[in-house]
């Protein structure tokens, strides 16, 4: 730790004391409390929808609290808007980034805040002057005249953070920092807060992967419901002390693993390739076979073609060349629909750009990819809205989806709630191949339990499983077999049950080969 | 429990939030068309005093549904094209065009009354369809915007219907009224006054109520069938809302925008019909158009539902036959009444939107409300499968 815990005796950097914040019908923030010390990392974890952005929102201006007190360093304040936050030294780095890409690194640091010289000119050399000190004192390494465009997610996240220090932030809050981040940029991310912790800069953290949290914070405050349910320092803690305060009971713990492959080939692919949407071949060759009663993992840093993969096996893309065969027969001349008659389900990787309806009530989310059979219509014809209704009644029972009833809008659902839809609409139809792409993406350890624990289900009764993820315990978890995705090749094959994360990491940043081909010259 | 009690509540709450818009809408229209005539000199309350009652008599009430009819097909059509996102601004090429078509084929053919007068719609439907199925074609195939497309077959079809009915019946005598040859009694749509007379006292002032106000009916029935209750009319709904996870789902994209087209075209169709087959007998100079614009207006009104369209049709109808008592009396200029409905529709579009993020921010309080609910209680009891009998029908 960077620095002693010694200094929570002095006056804390900030203070929020019985934060009650009221939505009509719903209690978002229950009189919630947090101290934090001058200096440290805080994290604040919690479930979806337990609270953390709305608190997070009335910490830096967005909202007004509706009762309760906000003290920095001492002197209580009243935040009207983010620029209130901000002349108060509390600054916000967003989990989405709000870059102008077609601007260099520079331009967006200074963009809102620009020194200006004679006449109103911005003065650029005194705007890289000071960014430049920033970042060399922060050791946040960045490219200042670089098009952000070029830049990839770890590179933008630290221009994030240095806008936010450029206008005079000393409190930094970081929205699920690494979501967008592989592994080794986690590591660097990390790197960089303890340098800032060490020059003073205070760090509200929030996050819901526990062992990220407990290798980086200095304390830990949980928020279960809206209330503040713990706050602990990360060596008095297990991982699983943290899910079970943070979900409020205990987790189911994985089963032992033992194979359920069957004989019978699902999914063959064979020497496939495609070509994304500017022409690029960004799928090279690809074969696998996935059998039944088998979790096959591809495993991959987003944009490696993984994309154009599930697609071209979906029939939404035509393949460049090669075959996909499902259970033995050639499919690649079927139509989507074809394909999804024929027993694939599909989890998008992003379920509101290709899983939702997000304006439609929950019944025909339910029956999106399932309409043409019973019991959304009959004759794969006439809709049956009240056979259907039923259908989800039962699914969101079975899947405990948190809904006031079939006819609420998709959109209403909190996003793990959405996924546990998605997910339980695909599984209630008993699919043979079931292709998941990034299953538990942004959703908490509870409903994240609740979907592994389906899979490895249904794996058990046959189901054939494409699992293409970027989560690593996720991967080595849930998979029989793990395959690595690399710029368009599969790269590596793995064993789940000896691979660690950290090798598997390497494997999909194109660490490990590198180190291989060097080895081998 | 609590979950299962707040789940009651939008029902009639949307019933609510979803008159409100309409409700809205017409008495803000109202409001700036009074300032409108208030600065013209004129005295609001009079007029619309001699509106309404003269806009209730009886043979008023029939010019209306007939104004209206034309304008709810082609509002239907319109909506087709609006539940996948696809703007079929060329209704009113498709309905000019298959007017024309359809009378000159009725003109030609003895048949059997029944028949004949299927025949004659059927020539129109398809017309209509062929027409929008050009820019459907070119939209899949070379990825031209609809909007474009349509806007430029309207021109062409104008031009075509000039040609036709001054090439093709070229007809020696001097009068500038060109028209196509008058359609034989059996291709004639029979009128309903009969059956109106049963309820009310005889129908005056030569007033006819046209008997093509069935087939609009029919049509909006089967558009409402064909939206909510069948498969096809799903993936068209799902293209619109969200044309990815419609295509993950199986719907082919390129399908839907042509199925879309040919139907939106084909309803088109229909439009001119019911004055050619009802009014006039032929196609001539008399006939009205326009009405493929004021579709997009009525459409937009009716949110694209038929019922809501229905009202909007009758609205814009009664409107326009309540607007010339205006200037009979010298109370008003009658063009008044596109102000007003110039606001109505501004006034429709602010009010839906306001509505819509209401209900949003409802369903998203009751859903959150579920959640912190079924929260302070094990999951498994929360979520129970109590079968409920709910039969509402699909929006």
């Amino acid at each position: 730790m960077p620095q002693e815990v010694g200094r929570n005796a002095m006056t804390p950097a900030l203070s929020l004391e019985n934060i009650t914040k009221r939505f009509p019908g719903v209690l978002a923030n229950d009189r919630v409390n947090l101290t934090v010390a001058e200096g440290e990392i805080h994290a604040i974890c919690g479930e979806n929808g337990a609270g953390k952005s709305t608190l997070m929102n009335v910490l830096y201006g967005m909202l007004p609290a509706d009762e309760g007190r906000i003290v920095v360093r001492g002197d209580e304040v009243h935040f009207r808007s983010p620029r209130d936050a901000l002349a108060a030294g509390i600054g916000m780095v967003h989990q989405h980034f709000m870059l102008a890409d077609n601007l260099t690194v520079l331009e967006n640091i200074i963009l809102g805040a620009e020194p200006t010289g004679r006449g109103g000119r911005i003065d650029f050399a005194d705007a890289r002057r000071r960014v430049a000190e920033l970042s060399d004192a922060y050791g946040l390494d960045v490219h200042l005249d670089e098009p952000v465009e070029n830049l990839g997610v770890g590179e933008r996240q630290r221009v994030e953070i240095i806008k936010v220090l450029y206008r005079g932030a000393r409190i930094l809050i970081l929205d699920e920092p690494t979501s967008v981040l592989v592994p080794h940029e986690v590591e660097e991310l990390f790197r960089n807060m303890r340098d800032m912790c060490a020059r003073g800069e205070t760090i509200v953290f929030i996050d819901h992967k526990l062992d990220e949290v407990l290798e980086i914070a200095d304390t830990i405050t949980v928020l279960r419901a809206g209330r503040t349910v713990a706050t602990v320092k990360p060596d008095e803690v297990s991982p699983r002390d943290l899910a079970e305060l943070m979900v409020g009971s205990e987790l189911p713990t994985p089963e032992a693993r033992t194979t359920t492959a069957q004989e019978t080939v699902s999914l063959e692919v064979q020497d496939l390739s495609v070509l994304d949407d500017d022409e690029r071949e960004v799928v090279k060759g690809i074969s696998l076979e996935v059998r039944r009663g088998e979790i096959v993992g591809m495993a991959g840093v987003e944009g490696n073609g993984q994309v154009e993969f599930v697609e071209a096996l979906l029939g939404i893309r035509e393949p460049l060349q090669g075959r996909v065969l499902l259970e033995g027969a050639d499919i690649n001349e079927w139509t989507v629909r074809q394909r999804r008659e024929a027993g694939i389900g599909y989890i998008p990787e992003d379920r509101h750009r290709r899983g939702l309806l997000l304006p439609a009530p929950l019944w025909e989310n339910a029956m999106c990819g399932h309409q043409g059979k019973e019991p959304y219509s009959r004759r794969g014809f006439w809709l049956t809205p009240k056979a259907a209704r039923e259908r989800t009644r039962e699914l969101i029972a079975a899947f405990d989806v948190r809904t006031p009833g079939p006819d609420v809008a998709a959109h209403a659902l909190s996003g793990g709630n959405q996924q546990k839809l998605i997910i339980g609409r695909e599984m209630i139809m008993t699919p043979n191949l079931l292709i998941a792409a990034h299953p538990t993406r942004g959703i908490d350890v509870g409903a994240q339990a609740a979907v592994w624990e389906t899979l490895h289900r249904a794996r058990e009764q046959g189901l054939a499983v494409l699992l293409v993820s970027a989560d690593l315990d996720e991967l080595i978890g849930l998979s029989d077999r793990l395959l690595v995705i690399f710029r368009g090749r599969i790269s590596a094959a793995l064993d789940p049950a000896t691979v660690t994360p950290r090798e598997l990491g390497a494997h999909m940043t194109g660490a490990a080969g590198e180190v291989e081909e060097m080895q081998h010259a | 429990m609590n979950a299962r009690s707040s789940h009651r509540l939008p029902a009639h709450r949307r019933l609510t939030l979803a008159l409100a818009a309409p409700v809205a809408a017409l008495i803000l229209s109202l409001a700036v068309a009074s300032i409108a005539l208030v600065l013209s000199g004129s005295n609001p309350f009079p007029a619309y005093g001699r509106m309404f009652s003269y806009g209730f008599e009886l043979e008023t009430l029939v010019d209306m549904v007939n104004r209206a009819t034309p304008l709810y097909l082609s509002a239907v059509a319109v909506a087709i094209g609006f539940r996948m996102n696809l703007f079929n601004i060329g209704v009113e090429g498709q309905y000019i065009l298959a007017s024309i078509i359809a009378a000159q084929v009725a003109a030609e053919l003895s048949l059997p009354a029944p028949l004949h007068l299927t025949v004659i719609i059927l020539v129109g439907m398809a017309t209509g369809s062929v027409w929008a199925l050009i820019a459907g074609v070119l939209k899949v195939t070379r990825g031209i915007h609809e909007v474009i497309s349509t806007i430029m077959l309207n021109a062409i079809s104008i031009s075509l219907v000039v040609a036709m009915l001054f090439r093709q019946w070229d007809v020696p005598d001097e009068s500038l009224n060109q028209e196509t040859a008058e359609i034989p009694p059996s291709g004639r749509m029979p009128d309903l006054n009969g059956f109106v007379e049963l309820f009310t006292r005889e129908i005056g002032k030569g007033r006819v109520l046209w008997g093509f106000v069935i087939v609009a009916i029919i049509i909006g029935i089967l558009y409402w069938i064909y939206v909510a209750r069948t498969r096809p009319g799903y993936d068209l709904r799902a293209s619109g809302i969200n044309p990815l996870a419609a295509e993950a789902s199986g719907v082919s994209p390129k399908r839907t925008i042509i199925v879309a087209m040919a139907l939106s075209g084909a309803v088109g169709g229909l439009v001119g019909l019911p004055e050619v087959l009802g009014r006039d007998y032929a196609y001539g100079l008399q006939f009205t158009q326009n009405l493929g614009f004021a579709g997009i207006a009525v459409a937009l009104l009716g949110q694209n539902h038929p019922g809501g369209i229905a009202i909007g049709a009758l609205v814009f109808g009664f409107l326009d036959s309540a607007a010339p008592i205006l200037d009979v009396h010298g109370d008003a200029p009658q063009e008044i009444v596109e102000i007003m409905k110039g606001i109505i529709i501004f006034a429709a579009v602010i009010t839906y939107v306001v509505v819509q993020r209401r209900r949003q921010d409802e369903e998203a309080r009751a859903a959150s409300l579920a959640m912190a609910s079924s929260d302070s209680e094990p999951p498994p009891e929360t979520t129970s499968n109590t079968p409920e009998s709910d039969t509402r029908p699909a929006t």
